[in-house]
């Protein structure tokens, strides 16, 4: 794809298959759905150094073949009924300028879109679109406030929020009664939003958060304090290290060097994910294959979120029999339907903020070690509000 | 190692408690993560053979003699013969990437596989091991199912949430049926009115009319105690008569005991963890169970509703058969 290169339509679903005896009658006018997938020239999430690092933290590369994915994979449900689907890419180098793709592509009829950014570009976005008759959504912030105040209708969410994934890894500690925690917090403004919501969690499940230590990256000896993994870790007492790292870089040197022999996890040694491509239940090992193939790399968090974002408007559109946008949305929103993510549960966008609700995935480097919510963590309605902002604490006015 | 012939093998289910059963021969059971068949001697429940086959062994049925057990093994490509009576390999046909599950026509000349890496439906004839035909369909193909008839062949497609029916004499899709989120398997009536297909994610059987191709009916499965994701319908399995069906519920480790006719849930078995492959004894008083996360095989008495033993076989057992 070239930088500012406007659009690319590829159609998926189109007079591939010979389909005999289809009984399309009354289809033969195709409507179509596109997607407009927007991201940004440059984004620092993808740097080939934070790639080639393979941090745990960070996806494998762009998530753009996720859609590629669900979209060849829907080409049979598409033509049943009777609906073109294909994918309309923009980048652009900032939120304004992502603002002008959508408006463009919006002109020319597109009404769903997936944007691949960090949090304040989708809130900046997304606060230019608030009201009209269009579905965004999010694929790779996790930003809480999207969830909260800066919250929309149109504004929907397949990756977990940083409360979902700090909730998984609290349900997973207390479970192991790993229960007293010493957090490094890294300098950054999502460190932070990461590391607060860990606290929220540690609350929530009844952890306790021995200490908070800022750490930067720095080999300045007048900064050792601060850089130096022995003495961040040293004069404290806790069963486990959590690292709030957005970046990954300073928490791959964390494992092993702790002056305690204690497990690290959060951004690195055991992280909460929306996917890894280690998951081998549910269909998993057929998807992770189908990404591979098209993406040649491994599919992660956002690649996951990517593919199950149009996977939830051809859900719909399967159901309701058709590209209506007014059906396909309330259908999509509503309390029936059923979203296989692959995952084992029966996902369903949260009516309060619309976040899909899903299980999440404690991962090491290579393997799954445990799926959230985790046996014994109840709910009344639904153990998968268990995970992120639950109705009764949901800040969202739509 | 037993080289008795099957069929001259005196047994009886007496150590389980089935009175009357007679004619009981070896249970197999293929292990995904073995690459091997495991073949137990019906009574005493011991391990006769373990055969190689090709790698990732799955769905499993005989010829229609009964002489001949076909086993896909998936990440070889191919399906494997095995000689009933000697328990060797004898031949193997290839049939391309990633086959899962399998029928075979009623006359016994063709295969209909649901290729998985393909989104296809392969028709191969047995005898020359070429293909007849490959019918596109919607991704993750999974249970295939022959009509009484062999006039039509049912096809799953675990991604698309849809039923292709395919007409077998021009081996073209006749309807794309809608039903429950990951459907899985079938079960068919004896008269073929009624198709019934298991779906996994929906928790769900969808009862489908054999001539209209139209949903009849569903019934959801709700075994107390289990959260509704851990109720995972993926195998079934009907009394000949078309009286009683069973369903495997996966992550509820249970088999739930449906009276077909009037679409009511008599009962729940406690069987091993994540049930999914079974199959009946000839006199249908015993059901075999394979369970994926707990490497065994429930042995249940249909009459008492119970299991009367468990044994362990290979890694990851997916599939299995008796040849009685």
């Amino acid at each position: 794809m070239t930088e500012a290169a406007g659009t690319m339509k590829s159609v998926v679903g189109a007079g591939v298959l010979a389909l005999a005896g289809f009984g399309l009658a009354g289809n033969s006018l195709a409507a179509s759905i596109d997607f407009g997938y927007l991201s940004l020239s440059r984004d620092d999430r993808y740097h080939e150094d934070r790639i080639y690092a393979r941090n745990l933290a960070q996806g494998e590369g762009e998530p753009e073949p996720g859609l590629a994915v669900a979209l060849r994979e829907s080409r049979f449900n598409a033509k049943a009924a009777g609906v073109e689907l294909g994918e309309k890419q923009a980048r652009a180098k900032d939120g304004k300028g992502l603002v002008e793709a959508l408006e463009r592509l919006s002109g020319e009829g597109t009404r769903y879109f997936l944007i691949d950014a960090p949090g304040p570009v989708v809130a900046e976005v997304a606060a230019a679109v608030k009201g009209r008759d269009l579905l965004l959504f999010n694929i790779s912030a996790h930003d809480d406030a999207l969830r909260q105040e800066l919250c929309q209708a149109n504004l929907l969410h397949t990756v977990p929020s940083h409360a979902m994934r700090a909730d998984a890894m609290a349900q997973y500690l207390v479970s192991k009664k790993w229960r007293s925690v010493l957090l490094l917090r890294g300098p950054l403004a999502e460190d932070a939003l990461i590391a607060k919501a860990f606290e929220r969690s540690a609350k929530r499940f009844g952890i306790k958060i021995e200490a908070t230590r800022d750490f930067i990256l720095s080999n300045d000896p007048r900064e050792r304090d601060q850089g130096n993994v022995g003495l961040l870790t040293s004069n404290a007492d806790y069963d486990v290290v959590f690292v709030a790292d957005s970046d990954g870089e300073f928490a791959r040197s964390v494992p092993y060097r702790t002056v305690r022999p204690r497990p690290v996890v959060g951004a690195e040694g055991l992280v909460a994910t929306g996917w890894h491509w280690s998951w081998e239940r549910n269909g998993a090992p057929q998807l992770n294959s189908r990404f591979e193939r098209k993406a040649k790399a491994r599919m992660g968090e956002a690649g996951w979120a990517a593919w199950m974002a149009a996977k939830t408007v051809v859900e719909a559109m399967q159901r309701t029999g058709g590209a209506d946008f007014g059906k396909i949305r309330d259908y999509l929103l509503g309390p029936e339907i059923t979203i296989d993510g692959f995952k084992g549960h029966r996902l369903s966008f949260r009516s309060w903020n619309h976040q899909l609700r899903q299980p999440m995935l404690l991962a090491t480097h290579n393997a799954v070690i445990e799926r959230a919510p985790i046996q014994g963590f109840m709910h009344q309605t639904n153990t998968l509000d268990t995970l992120g902002f639950d109705q009764r604490e949901s800040q969202c006015k739509f | 190692m037993s080289l008795v012939k099957a069929g001259a093998l005196v047994l009886s289910l007496a150590c389980c408690g089935v009175a009357g059963a007679k004619d009981s021969g070896r249970v197999f059971v293929s292990s995904e993560k073995d690459h091997a068949v495991t073949v137990l001697d019906g009574k005493s429940l011991e391990v006769v053979k373990v055969i190689d086959t090709g790698e990732r062994p799955r769905h499993m049925q005989f010829s229609p003699d009964r002489k001949t057990l076909y086993v896909v093994a998936s990440d070889s490509g191919r399906i494997d013969l095995i000689d009933v009576d000697t328990l060797a390999v004898t031949k193997s046909i290839d049939v391309g990437e990633d086959p899962e599950a399998f029928d075979v026509g009623i006359d016994g000349m063709r295969f209909y596989i649901s290729m998985e890496e393909d989104a296809a439906i392969s028709v191969i004839d047995i005898a020359s091991g070429e293909q007849v035909a490959e019918i596109e369909v919607g991704e993750e193909p999974e249970g295939v199912r022959v009509s009484p008839d062999g006039k039509t062949v049912y096809a799953t497609s675990e991604v698309a949430s849809m039923v292709h029916v395919i007409d077998a004499a021009t081996n073209e899709i006749r309807s794309n049926i809608t039903v429950g989120n990951r459907p899985r398997r079938f079960a068919v009536t004896p008269d073929g009115s009624e198709v019934w297909v298991t779906s996994e994610l929906a928790g769900e059987v969808t009862i489908l009319d054999g001539k209209t191709d139209r949903i009849k009916g569903t019934i959801p499965f709700k075994p107390k105690g289990f959260r509704n994701e851990d109720v995972t319908p993926v195998g079934i399995v009907m009394t000949r008569d078309g009286a009683t069906a069973y369903v495997t519920l996966g992550r509820a480790n249970h088999v739930a005991v449906v009276d077909v006719a009037k679409r009511e849930i008599e009962d729940y078995i406690l069987v091993g963890r994540r049930a999914w492959g079974a199959t009946l004894s000839r006199d249908e008083k015993t059901l075999y169970v394979v369970n994926g996360l707990s490497d065994d095989l429930s042995i249940v008495d249909t009459g008492k509703r119970r299991v009367l033993k468990s044994v362990p076989v290979g890694r990851v057992p997916y599939g299995v058969v008796v040849d009685d």
